[in-house]
């Protein structure tokens, strides 16, 4: 959770927000070439990367396994349906601590400290966690230690234990993350963002409090567990040195006979966004201002989804977009900019357009996204644009599949969500489609200025004035709530 | 250090790790292709035909510890500028601009030193300004924003990023395996003659970074403050982003001698990982990149840190969640204990079964996450040997560095266990193969370890000697450098009252 704070003060780095073969211009006499566009670039080889092999098993329980040979290693992870977007509100939190102390807590038969001895010995990894619309356990071994590895994941699949030692270590942990999470504009402003793109009471905003996890019971665990664990709600994926065969027959040998439970439903979360306006949280030991602007997104099966991907980046995709060009580049207002239309597998996304700026530039930052704003949906994009979005796009294309891990992880997703298995393929062909009109009209359809809630997480003091311009303002407040005072929500 | 006690399967895993790991350098050898060109810059080559695509990782031997004086973040401030263009690409017209950048930098310079007069005279101040930022303007109609990293992008780079520390500087991306020869005309470009153009806006951008990394982050304020009390005489007492009022002077002039010192072939590696044919990548390579000048290795010598004799003790006190950070100086990465160091991290802060773990966060519950670990903020010189933890809601700082004391105590009267000595050798082994199965990840590990050993294959045995260290190692440089009066503290302690803080 917290782990990354030494991290990001070792070094400084030049932060960013994220095919067609060229024909050359004549080059000079020693071939070496002074312009870039002088240089040919040829037809990449045609690359078919492998698809891996996919199973149903009688029980529902769906496999998919892909073979390299290039490294004596095997890792694989089950995703299994429901996740923190269908727990109760009492309870919220529920999830991450389940995610956690599935594994912490052992097996019936090893504890959870006991299986680190075993694990770290061989150098392996066992891993489970909560996320919002499902939870997973993973693994990564040696080739060597993997029947000992399958044991032990599958153990923790059917015969979790949960022991209670570790659901207090988790909890005190989850209450020190609460105590902390007012430290740091990024994180402050995260929280608020989703607040008000989804609002207060939506699955996808909540927050743990100190309440709410301390409601959480093992007993509630083991219903979480026993509720959605079943084959039926699983898929599972393998990728690494080992013959598909063998792995198929050792995985049927071990989840054939396990019963079908349940089938988990589709979770119903309520979406409602807070009024547009301008809000601040007031943090006054601070001199840079963390913007952001928020409104609701789209689904990623959204028929616009292409022509969308192709104006965030001419928006504020990578290094040559709008955002970064004219507010870093040009304005120095920020070193982090960006922004675009946001997009989820199962549920609308948050457009956010983010800026860190000087205390003294809150309010002109504010007004330069809104000018880009307005910019994007007033005309149509320059031909040069829309060939620089759809090349960077088409172009990187490759590193969406340029690793075994990266299509068998994609062919999970897309089976999870009932995608269809070669949704990559109609990206691709979706995103070549995309005129410099569908920009436009995107554009006009998914931005909207007067509906961006505005967010400002700075040192309030000293650019209330600048603010009161723009508009009305309302505060937030995040004083945390103490066990008490939100025990009876 | 045998124990009878080991069980069949235990045995054969080894062996299999064994085989495994000499496979692997036995294969490396045969798969990495390094030349020195005849200007001195080292090119490392891997062939890695997964998929059509590769990486490289160019690093450069020097970083925010060659600061000079009063230039603080010079080198970073330099690895920005080196996405900026070049004389041929993001301008329309080369000769103009530079003049126009000429008249730029006689501008600031008179500007600069007024304001830096003790008793300087405002308003001429405020003119020479209004001078300098017409000139800026002048400069500026002839530039096309960004025209380095969108020709990148529009070819499909990927992970298009650079990164300054202390002692160096890398830049790298990655692209579809049919860019070789764009790649390798862009990143000579890069380093043959960049132009220094719009400098001071960019200066700006870079005041932004240290607002956000060290201004406003309370772990950022105390590794600040942290930093310059643990050094002294050390490059490493500065911090590598830059002091503001150093950011608000140094000029482009700086930045381009900067360059001219530091930026010779001769001080850089450059590593490519992927999908390449030996033969054809070098014959590019050696076309674009031998175009760089050659120049001699610039001069090595930084001031020393002196001998600790007491610790030191730095006390925040602020609005957010308490921190707690000690650190002991120790040796430079070229000592020979260097790999005893990374064993005593294994132990202490890797996974749930480290000391760190065991003690501060599962049995007494007063640390969120506690870890140990070599090199900060660098470790081209004497560095710390850094402790840090983050305590559970309702515990102290110092309640966790005594937590941290006793456990390294205990480092230092028992050593470690057989196991565990077993367990980070099993580990060290399984963490270089898993980091072999990834281009960007490998050119960064090529290059570094060619620029720090002059070897690349220092990468693999660093493992053999991790594999020779003892308990009695680990006992033996704890008990030299584990001590008080080697020891710097940082301590970050809630400060409730609200008001202002800076």
């Amino acid at each position: 959770m917290k782990t990354k704070i030494l991290m990001a003060v070792m070094s400084t780095a030049l932060l960013l927000g994220s095919g067609q073969a060229q024909k050359a211009a004549p080059a000079t006499s020693t071939g070496v070439a002074t312009h870039w566009k002088q240089i040919a670039i040829p037809e990449l080889p045609p690359f078919k990367p492998k698809q891996p092999k996919r199973l149903v098993l009688s029980n529902g329980m769906i496999v998919f396994l892909t073979e390299n040979h290039e490294l004596p290693l095997i890792s694989g992870s089950a995703l299994i349906r429901g996740g923190s977007d269908s727990e109760p509100a009492e309870k919220t939190g529920l999830v991450e601590i389940y995610g956690a102390t599935w594994r912490t807590g052992g097996t019936d038969k090893l504890s959870g400290d006991q299986l680190d001895d075993f694990l770290e010995a061989r150098a392996a990894k066992v891993e489970t966690s909560g996320a919002e619309a499902n939870t997973s356990i993973s693994f990564n071994c040696l080739k060597a230690d993997f029947n000992d590895v399958l044991g032990i994941l599958v153990d923790l699949l059917r015969r979790p234990a949960f022991r209670e030692d570790k659901l207090t270590l988790e909890k005190k942990q989850m209450y020190s993350s609460i105590s902390r999470r007012n430290d740091e504009t990024g994180e402050i402003a995260s929280i608020q963002t989703d607040i008000l793109g989804y609002g207060k009471q939506s699955a996808y905003a909540r927050i743990p409090e100190y309440a709410t996890v301390a409601k959480v019971t093992r007993e509630d665990l083991l219903q979480w567990h026993k509720k959605h664990v079943a084959p039926n709600n699983i898929i599972f994926g393998v990728v690494g040195d080992f013959d598909s065969k063998e792995m198929e027959a050792a995985l049927r040998k071990y989840f054939d006979a396990w019963p079908k439970g349940e089938k988990v439903g589709e979770s119903k979360v309520t979406i409602a966004p807070e009024k547009p306006g301008i809000y601040v949280v007031d943090k006054n030991d601070v001199n840079q201002s963390e913007v952001r602007m928020i409104s609701l997104g789209i689904e990623r099966r959204n028929p616009d989804y292409f022509a969308l991907q192709v104006m965030n980046e001419i928006f504020g995709g990578g290094f040559s977009s709008r955002l970064f060009t004219n507010l870093r580049t040009k304005a120095g207002l920020a070193y982090a900019v960006g922004g675009g239309v946001g997009s989820e597998w199962d549920h609308p996304g948050l457009t956010v357009l983010d800026i860190g700026t000087k205390t003294a530039t809150t309010a002109d930052a504010i007004k330069a996204l809104w000018e880009q704003v307005d910019l994007m949906k007033k005309d149509a994009p320059s031909e040069t644009e829309m060939k620089r979005a759809k090349d960077a796009i088409l172009n990187s294309f490759i590193f969406n599949f340029d690793t075994p891990a990266k299509v068998l992880r994609e062919q999970e997703t897309y089976e999870f969500y009932g995608y269809p298995k070669d949704f990559l393929e109609r990206y691709r062909a979706g995103v070549e489609k995309v005129t410099a009109a569908d920009v436009l009209r995107v554009a006009n359809k998914y931005l909207h200025r007067e509906q961006l809630k505005v967010l400002v997480v700075g040192n309030t003091s000293e650019f209330e004035k600048q603010l009161a311009a723009l508009g009305p303002v309302t505060p937030i407040d995040i004083t945390i709530p103490g066990p008490e005072a939100n025990a009876k929500q | 250090m045998r124990r009878l006690r080991a069980y069949l399967p235990l045995l054969m895993l080894f062996c299999a790790l064994q085989i495994a790991f000499a496979q692997d350098l036995a294969s490396f050898e045969k798969r990495v292709h390094i030349k020195v060109l005849p200007n001195g810059l080292t090119i490392l080559l891997l062939n890695r035909p997964e998929a059509p695509v590769f990486s490289f990782y160019t690093m450069v031997d020097a970083g925010d510890a060659q600061d000079p004086k009063g230039k603080t973040g010079l080198a970073h401030m330099m690895e920005h500028m080196a996405f900026k263009g070049t004389n041929n690409i993001g301008t329309t017209n080369i000769t103009a601009e530079k003049a126009a950048l000429a008249k730029v930098e006689t501008a600031y310079a008179a500007y600069d030193r007024e304001n830096n007069r003790v008793n300087r005279d405002d308003k001429k101040v405020a003119e020479l300004k209004a001078e300098w930022e017409k000139a800026r303007e002048e400069a500026d109609q002839y530039v096309i924003k960004n025209e380095f990293g969108e020709i990148i992008e529009r070819n499909g780079g990927v992970g298009l990023n650079a990164s300054t520390g202390l002692d160096s500087t890398r830049y790298y991306y990655s692209l579809p395996a049919n860019r070789v020869e764009l790649w390798a005309y862009l990143e000579s470009e890069r380093f043959l003659h960049p132009v220094m153009r719009e400098f001071y806006k960019e200066r700006d951008v870079v005041m932004e970074e240290r607002r956000m990394r060290t201004d406003s982050s309370p772990t950022g304020r105390l590794i600040e403050q942290f930093l310059s009390v643990a050094y002294d005489g050390s490059p490493y007492h500065r911090p590598g982003i830059g002091y503001m009022s150093d950011l608000n002077h140094f000029s482009a002039t700086d930045a381009a001698n900067f360059f001219s010192t530091y930026y010779v072939p001769s001080n850089m590696v450059v590593a490519v990982v992927g999908d390449l044919d030996f033969e054809k990548t070098f014959a590019i390579v050696e076309k674009y990149f031998g175009r760089i000048p050659s120049g001699p290795k610039p001069e090595e010598y930084v001031t020393e840190q002196t001998k600790q004799s007491s610790q030191r003790t730095v006390l925040l006190h602020d609005p957010s969640q308490p921190f707690y950070i000690e650190g002991y100086l120790r040796p430079s990465y070229r000592d020979k204990d260097d790999v005893v160091y990374s064993v005593i991290s294994s132990v202490m802060s890797e996974g749930r079964t480290s000391r760190l773990y065991r003690t501060l966060v599962r049995d007494r519950k007063i640390a969120m996450t506690a870890a140990g670990f070599s090199g900060f903020p660098g470790n081209k010189y004497s560095n710390l040997y850094a402790f840090y933890a983050v305590p559970s809601q309702g515990h102290s700082a110092a309640q966790v560095g005594n937590a941290i004391n006793e456990a390294v105590g205990k480092l230092k009267s028992d050593g470690v266990s057989p196991d565990e000595l077993k367990m980070v050798k099993t580990r060290a082994k399984a963490n270089l193969i898993r980091g072999l199965a990834n281009n960007q990840g490998l050119a960064m590990k090529l290059a570094e370890n060619q620029l720090k050993y002059g070897d690349w294959r220092e990468l693999f045995r660093r493992i053999d000697k991790i594999d020779a260290v003892t308990n009695d190692d680990v006992k033996r440089v704890a008990n030299q450098i584990f001590v008080d009066s080697n020891r710097t503290i940082g301590i970050l302690e809630t400060n409730s009252a609200k008001g202002a803080q800076r």
